[in-house]
């Protein structure tokens, strides 16, 4: 049997080893992501991400316990650092989610960053569409800071929450560069602390500048996670995001971007790997650096030469 | 060369409250290069073998310094046997006499280390055993 067909039978061990294939060796894992592609597109996809310590494992917890209530499963998807010096990480968001460590419901996987931040996004996009296949009705990715890489698996999820904390000065102003594009809904956790109303109402007050009409309106849900208050609010905010997304086309058009991008950097990685294989055969490209190095040749002129044989076919 | 990190689940099962061996050991795998996947304080045997398998782990690693260790690690080995997840290798540290250390090796923990063991001695167990 397949690892697909075990996973579509409920085994989370083949679930876990797919995942494994996945982070590793990618080109591995097609002929199980093809099986299960048509079993995908049933999981709202939920991205959360903010400075460290903002409570986002916390914030989870609370949701997933919130939807198993309501009879939902929820995989869940946590990243965190990979140090670049060792390659090592200590991977910690499950310290925050024991209770839910033995609900058959819920699947939870944490993921270090590696080498690079292209290949983290791929390979928690695959993820997702495992969880999704395997039946989960939520998915959440949860990333640490906001930084490029951040955006890049932003771009997976289908809402998008961005937490902040009162306390951290400026932390709005380390954020705001990319985040007021990316955040379908703020959540200002901890707001039992002073300097919880202002943070709301920075976040306000900057969603007020923005001057191009807007469908939707991130909202700004003050939250105090690990005491569960705020998050059956915060639920309802996602839902409503959703049904936002729905009834208005944007998920069918994000889905649609989504697997533009998806299909274009299989597209890309396939035609990069052909070239690299031929050029090896040949040993041309290190004639051609060289011929650069020396000036005889504009970087420019050197790859169209390259990519010539190609181009003619 | 395995071209994949190593991943380590560094549990504390049982109630004692003491980590400090535990977190110096997941920061020991970790500066070796390995992923360490750590769940915290008071974990039940159950939530330890449901972590591996999610988790996809080479290696449970546990810290027991409360003298449970005789019913809890067995336990462990037990439910990953249940969940026929025996290929995952475990071990286990802490403060563990060493008249008991037979029956658990009996159980199917791959070592125990005990207080003075040095962490490049863990490390390289690992590295050893998951090569093979």
């Amino acid at each position: 049997m397949t690892l697909a067909n075990r996973i579509l039978t409920g085994d989370r061990r083949a679930l876990a080893r797919l995942i494994t294939i996945v982070e590793n060796q990618p080109t591995e894992a097609i002929p199980n992501l093809q099986l299960l592609y048509p079993h995908t597109g049933k999981a709202l996809v939920i991205g959360i991400t903010g400075p460290p310590g903002s409570g986002k494992s916390t914030l989870v917890d609370k949701l997933a316990k919130k939807l198993r209530q309501q009879k939902k499963t929820v995989g869940i998807i946590a990243v965190d650092p990979t140090s670049p010096f060792t390659g090592g990480a200590i991977l910690g968001d499950r310290i925050r989610m024991q209770d839910l460590a033995t609900d058959p419901g819920v699947y939870i996987r944490s993921m270090g960053t590696r080498g690079s931040l292209g290949g983290l996004a791929k390979a928690a996009h695959s993820a997702i569409e495992i969880l999704d296949a395997a039946g989960m009705d939520y998915v959440f990715v949860e990333t640490v800071g906001v930084g490029q890489s951040e955006v890049d698996i932003v771009g997976i999820a289908d809402t998008t929450m961005v937490t902040l904390v009162p306390g951290l000065g400026d932390d709005i102003q380390t954020i705001k560069a990319g985040v007021l594009e990316i955040a379908d809904i703020f959540v200002v956790n901890k707001a039992d602390r002073p300097g919880a109303d202002q943070v709301k109402m920075q976040l306000e007050m900057m969603l007020d500048l923005n001057t191009k009409e807007i469908k939707w309106r991130p909202p700004v849900l003050p939250t105090v996670a690990n005491a569960g208050e705020g998050i059956a609010d915060l639920l309802q905010g996602i839902k409503k995001h959703y049904r936002y997304l729905h009834d208005s086309g944007e998920l069918r058009a994000r889905r649609k971007a989504r697997y533009k991008a998806e299909i274009m950097a299989i597209v890309e990685e396939g035609l990069r790997d052909r070239l690299l294989t031929f050029w090896a055969g040949e040993g041309k490209i290190n004639t051609v650096v060289e011929e650069v190095i020396a000036q005889e040749k504009d970087p420019y002129t050197a790859a169209f030469e390259l990519l010539g044989p190609f181009l003619a076919k | 060369m395995r071209e994949r990190p190593i991943r380590v689940l560094i549990a504390k099962p049982g109630l004692d409250g003491h980590d400090r061996g535990a977190k110096i050991m997941a920061r020991a795998l970790r500066d070796a290069g390995m992923e360490v996947i750590y769940t915290g304080l008071r974990q039940t045997p159950e939530q330890i073998v449901e972590t591996g398998i999610q988790e996809d782990v080479d290696v449970i690693g546990m810290s027991i310094l409360s003298g449970a260790h005789t019913h809890l690690f067995p336990k462990v080995m037990q439910l990953l046997k249940d969940n026929e997840a025996e290929d995952i290798l475990v071990i286990g540290g802490g403060i563990i006499p060493d008249e008991d250390i037979p029956a658990l090796k009996r159980a199917g923990l791959a070592a125990i280390f005990t207080p003075g063991a040095l962490t490049e001695t863990v490390i390289d167990f690992i590295k050893e055993q998951v090569q093979k």
